[in-house]
């Protein structure tokens, strides 16, 4: 009672609580119209084909759909260590047929093989009984197809089918990091010499690591530099970092490529100053050095930025006062100057990080086969080998580390913190 | 950063040792573009400094690379050119009008859940370009787009629009509203206000993102190369193939145009952010 006589009205006789609520929803809403058209567009063209690319990644309905029969009759088989009942065999047999009938009986059986080596033959074996209609379908198809084969005696080969009648499945993911479905249904490492993704894997992470140390130690001392300096000298210095950062990748890498060949400056500069012999010049490219050295070169400018940003904000009054207090140089700068970059230090590793994680022209330009990442794996599989499914699952194991990255930027530095330029 | 008159032998010594490694890493930045400049008006066909070169011989320089890349035959540089202008201009204007609307938008203190959708909208600029690729490819299949330059440009206003987002939005945070309100106030509308009065002080920081998603269209290869047919090449497509094929003296020419351009553009930049910030009253 006496809160409604409290109430303080608008001109209009409505409540002024209500109205100013009705005022902050209309400008919700405003504000959220302004940004729906990008938003929607990236969710269309971005974050739903992202999405698509988990499907692929994960997508195991082609056995599903080829066994539709199977899997059902499948359901009503309790004992595991028995072979399955009469009803599972009819259905078995009834799919098969239809899938010979339609040529698709090949791609079963080379799926199944892939679950359980023999698979194959025996399959193909009932594809020969059933074209010659040899199999009779008034009597129990189980005695029929049992003494084909004696696998098809097997209970084991009944429990690979039976294991793939889930839609989905982890396999890519496993492969990625060299691992696979073991006969028996457990994950398995494969042998030791083809455990080709685990290096990638171990050298992408190795090469982003010390790219990101590179540049930091070669960005610090310069960004220091063009903070401090007077105006006029750092924007003069600061095209040195901007220039870089403007001009085209290719033509980058492009430069690294003629510097670092063989007969190019770097190893011409080395045998003139007597490092190296002339007939012995050391191979530059096409390996890690390669990758190294232009990765750094194109990335410090990303490095530089963020720290130049929160450098120049330091006042130079703070050294001088440290030394003051007594000080030395190297001290002042230790307690005092340093540990008010490391915003600008977290800032700028992580976004060398980021980038160079992902990392795809420059090293398959310069890196040759030790210099490759993982990038260069996953457009190797989109374009030359065509396995989609498996480029997607290792494209979203290498987005799953870089947004944890982002998340980790994003709480330290903040995302509308990035400054360009 | 002249040293005091009275700092020790030691901390002098240190200083200039600081100084040579800060002159080493600017040298390193800069100096790798400085080489194609002369390799480009090499008289020979391969990619080393010739004997005559070394010598300052005005007979081992020539233009030949670039009338090469202008009237060669079979040459692929005037179709790759015209597209990469269509195309980064059109993912240009796309990404402006979307990106600006957008940071409007975030910059209302109304806004809800900001900081999920800011970090939406930043994501093509952090994801690795190959996983941008992949899904962009996936899509434009799909819709039906692939090898065409409407797929080409809406990947490319994707990868755009993150850099108008954030340029317009550290544009717009130092920005008074209540002329805004002023204006609202003396009778203009919506529109009018924003054409009038907030186009005008915001559009230093509109151009400089427009500058970014314009060089990032123009530089980029990795979506490119998987949406683009033979007949959407462009100056990125056409170097990749070149570097991996054969190093041939014609991408020098291109590349020194191309550094020509981004110290073009680099320019405009600067120029821009100087006038931002005497807009925005920083004063530095």
């Amino acid at each position: 009672m006496s809160s409604e006589t409290k109430q303080i009205l608008t001109t209009d006789g409505i409540p002024l609580e209500v109205s100013l609520k009705k005022a902050e929803k209309k400008n919700k809403i405003k504000a959220f119209l302004l940004v729906a058209p990008l938003l929607l567009f990236l969710v269309i063209t971005y974050i739903f084909p992202i999405g698509d690319m988990f499907m692929r990644s994960v997508d195991d309905k082609m056995i599903t759909n080829m066994l539709p029969k199977t899997f059902k009759a499948m359901e009503k088989w309790e004992n595991l260590e028995e072979l399955p009942p009469e009803e599972v065999y009819r259905s078995f047999y009834e799919d098969y047929k239809l899938l010979a009938e339609n040529q698709q009986h090949g791609k079963l059986g080379q799926r199944l093989n892939k679950e359980k080596n023999g698979f194959n033959t025996i399959t193909k074996k009932l594809f020969r009984q059933i074209k010659r209609k040899k199999i009779d379908e008034s009597i129990s198809i189980k005695e029929q197809i049992n003494k084909l084969h004696k696998r098809w005696r097997n209970v084991e080969y009944w429990l690979a089918i039976k294991r793939t009648a889930p839609p989905y499945t982890v396999a890519k993911y496993l492969k990625g990091i060299d691992m696979y479905f073991d006969s028996d249904g457990s994950i398995t490492q494969v042998e030791e010499d083809r455990r080709i993704h685990r290096i990638l894997w171990l050298r992408t992470l190795e090469i982003a690591f010390f790219v990101t140390l590179f540049s930091f130690f070669m960005g610090y001392p310069i960004a220091h530099l063009l903070a401090t300096l007077p105006m006029k000298y750092s924007n003069l210095l600061m095209i040195c970092v901007l220039l870089p950062f403007w001009t085209s990748l290719l033509v980058r890498t492009a430069s690294w490529m003629i510097l670092l060949q063989q007969q190019g400056l770097v190893n011409d500069f080395f045998v003139m100053i007597g490092l190296v012999g002339d007939d012995n010049r050391p191979e530059m490219m096409y390996n890690k050095v390669g990758t190294y050295v232009a990765m750094t070169q194109i990335l410090l400018p990303f490095m530089v930025l963020p720290l130049y940003s929160v450098m120049k904000t330091i006042s130079p009054s703070l050294m001088r006062a440290g030394k003051s207090l007594g000080g030395t140089p190297f001290v002042a700068f230790w307690k005092v100057y340093f540990p008010l970059t490391i915003p600008g230090i977290g800032a700028g590793c992580l976004l060398v990080f980021i980038l160079a994680i992902g990392y795809y022209i420059t090293p398959a330009l310069v890196g040759g086969a030790s210099g490759t990442l993982i990038s260069n794996q996953i457009a190797f599989h989109m374009k030359t080998t065509l396995d989609w499914s498996f480029a997607s699952a290792m494209g979203l194991m290498l987005l799953t580390g870089v947004l944890v990255i982002y998340w980790i930027y994003n709480k330290l530095v903040g995302v509308d913190n990035i400054k360009l330029g | 950063m002249a040293l005091p008159s009275y700092t020790e032998t030691r901390y002098r010594i240190w200083h200039y040792i600081y100084l040579t490694i800060c002159t080493f890493v600017f040298f390193f930045l800069i100096a790798p573009l400085f080489v194609i400049f002369p390799l480009s008006f090499n008289a020979e066909e391969f990619l080393v400094f010739s004997e005559g070169m070394k010598n300052l011989d005005p007979d081992a320089f020539s233009l030949r690379w670039y009338k090469d890349m202008i009237y060669g035959t079979k040459n692929p540089w005037g179709l790759a050119a015209k597209n990469s202008f269509i195309i980064a201009i059109f993912a240009t204007i796309g990404s402006i009008i979307l990106g600006t609307l957008a940071a409007l938008g975030l910059s209302s203190r109304h806004m809800p859940y900001k900081g999920l959708i800011m970090a939406t909208l930043i994501s093509p600029m952090i994801v690795p370009l190959i996983i941008s690729g992949v899904a962009i490819f996936f899509f434009m299949a799909k819709a039906g787009l692939a090898a065409t330059h409407t797929g080409i440009v809406l990947a490319h206003i994707i990868l755009g629009t993150p850099f108008v987002v954030i340029t317009v939005t550290a544009t717009l945070s130092g920005f008074d509203h209540s002329v805004t309100r002023a204006a609202a106030s003396l009778g203009s509308n919506p529109v009018n206000t924003f054409m009038k009065i907030t186009l005008p002080l915001i559009l230093p920081g509109v151009i400089s993102g427009g500058l970014f998603a314009f060089v990032t269209s123009f530089d980029e290869v990795v979506v490119v190369l998987f949406l683009a047919g033979l007949e959407n090449t462009t100056i990125p497509i056409q170097m990749w193939t070149g570097l991996r094929e054969q190093l041939s003296p014609t991408i020098l020419a291109v590349a020194t145009c191309l550094i020509l351009l981004s110290t073009l553009i680099l320019i405009s930049a600067e120029l821009l952010r100087r006038r931002s910030e005497r807009l925005r009253g920083i004063n530095r």
